[in-house]
């Protein structure tokens, strides 16, 4: 879809400051198209602040920025028709229902047919029972399945998901990795910024770091761990994570099913993947 | 993008509007201080006024339209202050939309929830006794001024509703315009009142509206305070637009 040689989002030498605050210190990396890119950082990094830039919320001190061709700060309009943006500060509306939700969002995306486009989101993020139910009922996981199913709308080339889990139990955290993982799969480009390792280490084809207000460092997991030394095979018994047991007991489905009274312990060699 | 501006708008004034019809009790407790004050002047304070009209409730309902808008604007403010703050409006903000359909919405749902609370204030006050002659010709006129007067505070509104740090402080601003009209020939005729206390009275804009009003009402010819009152509403909806979309560009880079 996109061409491989220009990156989907290419960021240079990107400034900010917030009164004496330097929040940005010159800021770079690119995306290419249909990937998924992770910006990894603790809070108060810079993440949020990248992602303000990139979809034209905030105007950058210095550095220039292209999403899909488009420059943030000269083209605005058209950098707007190329993205979407769900997470930490793009709310949905509380009072409105799910459904009316998505027809709104295709309403003022100029689009046909915006409540057949909403049942079909409904469908895809099992929304259906809670269509006509207010936003404000939903549960965190209902509500963030809701805010991505309105970020897909108008299928927009480029999404931008700031900390698209946090807050959400474990069972509705794959929910949201796989529909980041299918979005990626029909060739949308996918930015996301998470406090979460494991979250880059699931998704992301590309991760940076971003550290005091400067990308520290930026490559493929696989190039990442080359940074550190070679792993040692060691032989370590492996505890199943509370996640494990959590998910084991409670089963993926979320429908009641017997717990399991005695969780066996799995002893494998820890694999360095 | 300006091509959206008025079908963006629509949109945004449906979903508003439908924020409002899920909530009606933000126009009736628009409209119980207002209730409030002309039961309390008319029944209580209202006999021992002298206003030289025969029925005080006809004397006295331009002055309390005017405060029912000051104090429903005060809901515009704190709908768009929940609005910036949730962050709906930086959702909407980086979708292809015209970027000022969002102030939009919110100007035209406050000027609908206006008109829906002074309709009920003025059935209350055909309750109380107030009678009009007047035709069809007046009536929309005074329908013009309170739309034009709603417009100018409105506008008014949005600047602590995109600037203000709380919900408190987003709707604190409008009590000082709830009780501009005291100091006015709302209630009581200036004439009585001490020589600085009735120049500000004679020279601010609700006493020129006011008589405006009551001269329509009552089938009296409308002289220069007509034009004085549309002035200052021009005036004062120039004024606050301008400083409102200033405040709007800096929120929204």
């Amino acid at each position: 879809m996109t061409s491989q040689r220009v990156p989907a989002i290419r960021v240079q030498g990107l400034e900010k400051s917030y009164k004496q605050l330097r929040v940005l210190r010159g800021v770079d990396f690119e995306v290419a198209g249909g990937t998924i890119f992770a910006l990894l950082g603790s809070n108060g990094a810079g993440k949020t602040t990248v992602v303000r830039i990139l979809s034209t919320l905030l105007r950058a001190d210095a550095g220039t920025a292209t999403v899909n061709g488009f420059d943030v700060a000269t083209q605005p309009a058209r950098v707007r028709e190329s993205i979407s943006l769900t997470g930490q500060f793009a709310a949905v509306d509380e009072i409105l229902s799910g459904r009316e939700n998505l027809v709104l969002v295709a309403r003022l995306r100029h689009l046909r047919n915006p409540e057949k486009i909403a049942d079909d989101l409904l469908d895809r993020f099992s929304l259906t029972d809670a269509a006509t139910r207010k936003v404000s009922t939903y549960s965190g996981g209902m509500r963030r399945r809701l805010d991505i199913a309105m970020s897909l709308i108008g299928n927009p080339p480029v999404i931008f998901l700031d900390e698209p889990t946090s807050g959400l139990d474990p069972q509705s955290r794959l929910d949201v990795w796989n529909s980041v993982k299918e979005l990626a799969g029909r060739g949308t480009t996918v930015l996301l910024t998470t406090q979460y390792l494991d979250e880059a280490e699931q998704l992301a084809d590309r991760i940076a770091i971003l550290h005091r207000g400067r990308i520290i460092v930026d490559g493929t997991l696989t190039e990442l761990r080359q940074l550190l030394p070679p792993a040692k095979v060691e032989y370590v018994e492996k505890q199943p994570t509370l996640e494990d047991v959590f998910l084991a007991i409670v089963g993926d489905d979320g429908n009641d099913r017997p717990a399991a009274m005695t969780v066996p312990s799995t002893r494998t060699n820890k694999e360095q993947r | 993008m300006t091509k959206h501006l008025l079908g963006d708008t629509a949109v945004l004034l449906g979903r508003s509007l439908r924020h409002i019809a899920r909530s009606l009790d933000t126009i009736i407790t628009t409209t119980i201080m207002p209730i409030a004050f002309m039961l309390l002047f008319v029944y209580v304070f209202g006999g021992a006024i002298d206003s030289g009209s025969d029925s005080y409730v006809n004397y006295l309902l331009p002055g309390i339209l005017l405060i029912t808008i000051a104090s429903g604007i005060s809901y515009t403010a704190f709908r768009l202050f929940l609005d910036m703050k949730s962050g709906i409006v930086e959702r909407f903000q980086s979708m292809p939309i015209a970027r000022s359909s969002v102030l939009w919405a919110h100007v035209l749902t406050s000027l609908v929830a206006n008109l829906i609370s002074l309709l009920v204030v003025v059935g209350v006050a055909l309750l109380m006794g107030f009678r009009s002659g007047a035709g069809v010709l007046p009536w929309l006129a005074v329908a013009g001024i309170l739309i034009l007067f709603t417009l100018a505070l409105t506008w008014i509104a949005v600047i602590p509703g995109l600037s203000a740090k709380s919900a408190d402080g987003a709707s604190a601003f409008s009590y000082p315009l709830i009780f501009l009209p005291f100091i006015s020939s709302a209630f009581v005729p200036t004439n009585t009142m001490p020589g600085p206390v009735r120049a500000f009275a004679e020279h601010q804009p609700v006493t020129a509206i006011v008589n405006s009003i009551r001269d329509l009402f009552t089938q009296r010819p409308v002289g220069t305070d007509l034009w004085i009152a549309l002035a200052w509403c021009l005036g004062i909806l120039t004024v606050a637009y301008l400083f409102a979309m200033a405040a709007y560009r800096r929120r929204i880079a």
